[in-house]
């Protein structure tokens, strides 16, 4: 079993297991808005592979990072589209 | 205006360059059709910046770049969403105390010429634009410089003229230019005045213009809104324009109103060839980067190429093509045809009338390339 580590969702402590992707993580913490489109649509993984670029997220202060394709680490920062 | 109302002209070049010449020759009572081999916008208009700014590389370049610069601000307010007009205006970075010394001269230059601009010292411009490269020492202000999305304003322009009785034939070539009418794919069009508005190729359809392609590269990034406020260009950008080396590479960065940067500019004189070359790409960035270096955590998205029509003294053609009754020229723009379509428009609109032009218009006469010739033989 892999270790717990914290990391800052939208200003929320969540856990992860260590060596998981920040899409797992924020899956696993509801949270389900991943990035809004330019009219505003709010999008979430559609591939978790890398190709759709649907669940780009900021972390640590840069933006358009594929959450599937990031592994989370302790402290991270993550900021997404919150789900309205 | 009646003799007119009955007058056909014919614009070949559904470019910005000619969608401003057909606005502003309906202005003037013409019956206009725009005709084009391919479709509205499909050459360079639709591959460049969109950046309309004033340049001193010549008096005479500044004296058409500032002139169709007051034009396009009359045209603003009429401009669409799909225009993406954004009145950001231009800083020219300057990298040392040599090129802040041609930055003050710069200054002044417009100041003379009547374009407003401002000096920012290094504390400045970090303040301007905080994502710059700390050890650039100053910069030129230049509030007046605007973004368009260049097919979004081609598309408007065209729509005017087209509600006002022009219509635009897409996919019809112009295979020759004869005296007043034009052969195309198995008809002749008859018209009073005639203008190649063809761009990078209007010398295919004019032989004798010493128009060539100059290639370009642009890369656009994801949407990172506030990343840069203006659009950034290297004081060196001029020389990189002016000298017709093979190859060069200068610093130029705009923001898009969609929060995308578009970053440029390459040049080359390699003929028709549209493919990427890495290398020149690799240098194009690796200069954005020395001037920007936060650009490595931003994500290009796409990559292009582009074909600028390129003359040899930097001036466009605008007016009369002697050997050829009825035929005009408006066409060699290099990289600023997007800014300078307005006021071409208007001095070829104006010559036809045989009104007075409110600029100079000697300087881009077509014939120069004519006379040059004879002198050469002479």
């Amino acid at each position: 079993m892999s270790a717990s580590i914290e990391l800052v969702v939208n200003g929320r402590t969540v856990t992860a297991l260590e060596g998981s992707t920040v899409a797992t993580a924020l899956i696993n913490a509801s949270e389900l808005g991943f990035r809004a489109s330019p009219q505003d649509d709010v999008r979430a993984p559609l591939c978790g592979m890398g190709i759709c670029y649907e669940c780009r997220v900021t972390i640590d202060g840069l933006a358009h990072q594929r959450a599937c394709m990031t592994r989370v680490r302790a402290g991270m920062n993550v900021v997404t589209a919150v789900l309205k | 205006m009646n003799r007119r109302q009955r007058s056909d002209a014919i614009v070949v070049g559904a470019g910005i360059v000619g969608a401003a010449c057909a606005a502003a020759l309906i202005d003037d009572g013409w019956r206009v059709t725009i005709v084009d081999r391919a479709f509205a916008s499909a050459g360079t208009t639709s591959v460049g910046m969109g950046h309309v700014v004033v340049m001193d590389d010549s008096p005479e370049q500044l004296a058409l770049t500032a002139y169709s610069e007051r034009l396009w601000r009359d045209l603003a307010p009429e401009l669409d969403v799909r225009s993406e007009h954004d009145p950001c205006g231009t800083l020219w970075v300057a990298e040392d105390a040599a090129q802040l010394d041609a930055v003050r001269t710069k200054h002044s230059v417009y100041a003379d010429a009547g374009v407003v601009s401002e000096m920012l010292d290094e504390h400045g411009l970090r303040e301007a634009e905080p994502n710059l490269h700390h050890g650039l020492v100053g910069a030129l202000r230049v509030p007046g410089d605007s973004v368009v999305y260049p097919p979004g304003v081609t598309m408007r322009l065209l729509a005017q003229a087209q509600a006002r009785g022009a219509s635009l034939r897409e996919g019809v070539e112009v295979c020759e230019v004869l005296p007043n009418a034009v052969r195309c794919d198995g008809e002749t069009l008859h018209a009073e005045v005639i203008v190649n508005a063809t761009g990078a190729s209007a010398a295919e359809l004019t032989p004798g213009l010493p128009i060539v392609p100059r290639k370009g590269h642009l890369a656009i990034t994801d949407r990172y809104p506030g990343f840069c406020r203006h659009q950034l260009v290297e004081l060196g950008y001029l020389t990189s324009a002016h000298v017709m080396t093979t190859e060069s590479v200068a610093f130029n960065l705009q923001p898009r109103r969609t929060g995308q940067m578009l970053i440029g500019s390459s040049r080359e004189l390699v003929g028709w060839d549209p493919s990427i070359n890495h290398a020149v790409l690799g240098r194009m960035l690796g200069r954005a980067t020395e001037f920007v270096p936060r650009i490595c955590d931003l994500s290009i998205i796409r990559c292009w190429t582009g074909f600028r029509p390129a003359t040899p003294d930097k001036l466009p053609l605008i007016g009369p093509w002697d050997p050829t009754p009825g035929l005009w020229i408006a066409a060699g723009h290099e990289g600023l045809g997007i800014t300078m379509s307005l006021g071409t428009a208007r001095l070829l609109a104006d010559q036809i009338a045989g009104r007075a032009t409110e600029i100079d218009a000697s300087p881009f006469m077509p014939t120069r390339v004519i006379d040059a010739t004879v002198e050469e033989h002479s």
